[in-house]
């Protein structure tokens, strides 16, 4: 089965063109305010076209490219999860009557959504977040009505940004799952783009806009260009034994170390694709007849989300950190059977203290207090 | 005549600018259904009417700066079953609270022909430093949908949703790009409360910190960044001494590298 095909530059034009004549409303990545985010986009046209970007710890800055590449950036600040599992959310309101009172479902259908440029490391924070907000014991109908017919065009790495290490996480560079279509962007000698095709949504989309079958010779030039990806990894990690090496190490003294500089501010989270973490606010209205049952993304650096009967369990810094880091990259493994970090840097770059997830790493495994880490 | 049972608020003025409360009159619509809920007893901002106490809730805007204030705020405590603060001005001692790290008579020296009509405190301080405060509403100004939801609370008897976590989140909820990390402007989001919506990264400028310390504030952290990105003690020290220069750790932080302070 034919499986990897060519367009030009107007053949995905067309294709998001189609796309968008299906009723569905195209993400993608656009520049605003000095970054390149998701939002709404109209066609081609609103693409970054010869933009790149340029990120270390703490520090993000866009750069101009003279190859008029559309997809030649890394991670975004912003993660595709405000779209499947948005920032705040109306749950239900309840309105007082004579007999008690009654509760109206506020879920609106979710717009019909097309995501435009998705990374191999986003596509695995997708099924780390279906694993875990549709595919446990609970399972959120909200996420659920918004991942159900989402349709996915994956963008394949060409190049690896300073702070990325999804090699490291096996989860990229080359998606090769999770996927309707995605496309590998080729600059030489021209302009296009190799397709491969992931399911039969993507095959049917493919057949509505001139494309050709790929030769070899591209098909190799695709994986050529994820390899350079590969061996331009920023960052790397060492994930052997990663769960018993944090578990043993709850003591290690680099937890208050890094605790001087941590903020608390809780934009790792924020930015972090795999993080789910929400908190519930009730309002009334003033004459007390509506009540209103809100949801919006939490983080556990706030103190308030380990407030429960008493008091505050994680009251400092270095509790939450800990608590963070561990989740990741042990506490996840025993409760979804998966490592929660896939290596998308964001929580390096926009942490605005600059505090670096691999280096912590690195240095709690380098100074392992007895052994956690090591072989059995 | 009926007797009126609705709950009876007052708001109170101390050393402020009135803009706290001129939020609760900025409620334009939501102003009615207000009224229709509480008996708005004492509000000279809004109205000369003025029914006698005891009151249900008492909002306190502006800081204690005079020996009459001080009494002031005692008969107000006295009177009233639930004491709310509102903005900065109460809750930290307002932008006036920057004379409390000066000498309060060389400045009345140069600004009042007659310093010796002005019977004035040392110090500019928050309502809570004086009387049991029930809730502190941060903010220079409070923002109205926080105000509405903190007497709604106390209308309806239950806890007033306001977070005390950063700006960040707020930030990051709006899909603002950060200045910091984007584009190397300092930003005081990360120790300040939430409360805002982030309008000011929202407008690509830096958080000035108006709700004050969020209540984990790594302010010597983020100093320290400010350093190392090569600005000085002074403007350090300018930065965390605006609004909320009496709320700790702003206060001392400031003070920590304000060169004028040194030794
Ligand atoms: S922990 Fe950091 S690198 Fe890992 S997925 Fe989250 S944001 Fe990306
Ligand atoms: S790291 Fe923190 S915010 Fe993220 S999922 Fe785990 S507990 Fe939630
Ligand atoms: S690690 Fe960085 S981004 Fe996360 S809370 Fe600390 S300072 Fe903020
Ligand atoms: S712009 Fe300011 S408030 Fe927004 S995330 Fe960055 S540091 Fe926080």
């Amino acid at each position: 089965m034919e499986n990897r095909f060519l367009i030009t530059l107007e053949g995905l034009g067309a294709l998001l063109a189609e796309l968008k004549g299906m009723g569905r409303t195209l993400i993608g990545p656009v520049v605003r305010d000095g970054a390149i985010v998701y939002d709404e986009i109209t066609g081609l046209r609103d693409l970054p076209a010869g933009w790149g970007d340029v990120q270390e710890a703490g520090r993000y800055r866009l750069e101009k490219r003279d190859d008029g590449a559309l997809f030649a950036y890394n991670s975004s600040p912003m993660a595709w999860k405000r779209f499947l599992h948005p920032p705040a959310l109306t749950l239900w309101k309840a309105r007082r009557r004579d007999d008690g009172f009654r509760i109206e479902s506020e879920a609106q259908a979710p717009p019909l959504h097309a995501f435009i440029g998705v990374r191999a490391c986003d596509l695995r924070a997708i099924a780390i977040q279906d694993r875990v907000l549709m595919e446990d014991r609970f399972r959120d109908p909200h996420y659920a009505a918004r991942r159900r017919d989402v349709f996915i065009l994956a963008a394949q790495c060409a190049q690896a940004g300073n702070t990325c290490f999804c090699a490291s996480m096996d989860s990229g560079p080359r998606a090769t799952q999770g996927f309707d279509l995605a496309l590998t962007e080729l600059l030489h000698p021209e302009h296009r783009f190799l397709l491969e095709v992931g399911s039969e949504a993507g095959g049917r989309l493919l057949s509505r806009v001139p494309h050709q079958v790929a030769g070899e010779a591209d098909w190799a030039a695709a994986l050529q260009a994820t390899e350079n990806a590969r061996a331009q990894m920023g960052r790397h990690v060492d994930t052997r034994n990663i769960k018993t090496l944090l578990y043993g190490n709850a003591e290690h003294p680099r937890w208050e170390e890094t605790a001087q500089r941590c903020l608390a501010c809780a934009n790792c989270t924020m930015v972090c694709p795999t993080c789910f973490c929400t908190a519930i606010e009730d309002h009334t209205d003033l004459e007390g007849s509506e009540a209103r049952r809100v949801r919006h993304w939490d983080s556990c650096f706030t103190s308030q989300f380990s407030h429960i009967h008493g008091g505050v369990v994680r009251a400092g810094i270095a509790s939450r950190y800990r608590q963070w880091l561990t989740h990741k990259l042990a506490s996840w493994q025993d409760q979804f059977g998966t490592l929660g970090c896939v290596g998308c840097g964001r929580c390096i770059s926009w942490c605005p203290e600059g505090i670096d997830i691999t280096e912590e790493l690195a240095v709690i495994r380098a100074q392992d207090q007895n052994g956690a880490g090591e072989d059995a | 005549m009926t007797l009126d049972r609705r709950p009876r608020l007052a708001v109170w003025k101390f050393a402020s600018c009135d803009g706290c409360q001129l939020s609760l009159l900025d409620c334009e619509d939501e102003l009615l259904a207000v009224a229709d809920a509480i008996e708005i007893a004492h509000f000279p901002e809004a109205s000369r009417r003025s029914v006698e106490g005891p009151y249900d809730l008492s909002l306190v805007e502006g800081s204690i700066t005079t020996p009459r204030d001080l009494e002031r705020i005692r008969e107000i405590r006295g009177i009233s079953r639930t004491l709310v603060t509102i903005g900065a001005c109460a809750t930290a001692g307002g932008i006036q609270a920057l004379r409390n790290y000066a000498d309060i008579k060389e400045y009345m020296s140069i600004v009042y022909a007659h310093p010796e009509y002005i019977d004035v405190l040392a110090r500019a301080t928050p309502i809570a430093d004086h009387v049991p405060v029930d809730f502190e509403l941060r903010g220079c100004p409070v923002n109205k949908q926080q105000l509405l939801e903190v007497v709604n609370a106390f209308l309806n008897g239950r806890p007033p949703a306001i977070p005390n976590y950063s700006v960040c989140l707020e930030c990051k909820r709006r899909a603002a790009v950060c200045v910091m990390v984007a584009h190397g402007t300092p930003c005081l989001g990360p120790v300040t409360q939430a409360g805002c919506g982030a309008i000011c990264p929202g407008f690509t400028r830096g958080c000035y910190g108006c709700f004050g310390p969020q209540d984990t504030p790594n302010t010597e952290s983020l100093a320290q960044a400010w350093l190392r990105a090569g600005k000085s003690g002074a403007e350090v020290a300018r930065v965390f001494h605006t609004f909320n220069c009496g709320a700790e750790p702003f206060a001392s932080t400031g003070k920590r590298h304000d060169p004028n302070h040194q030794g």
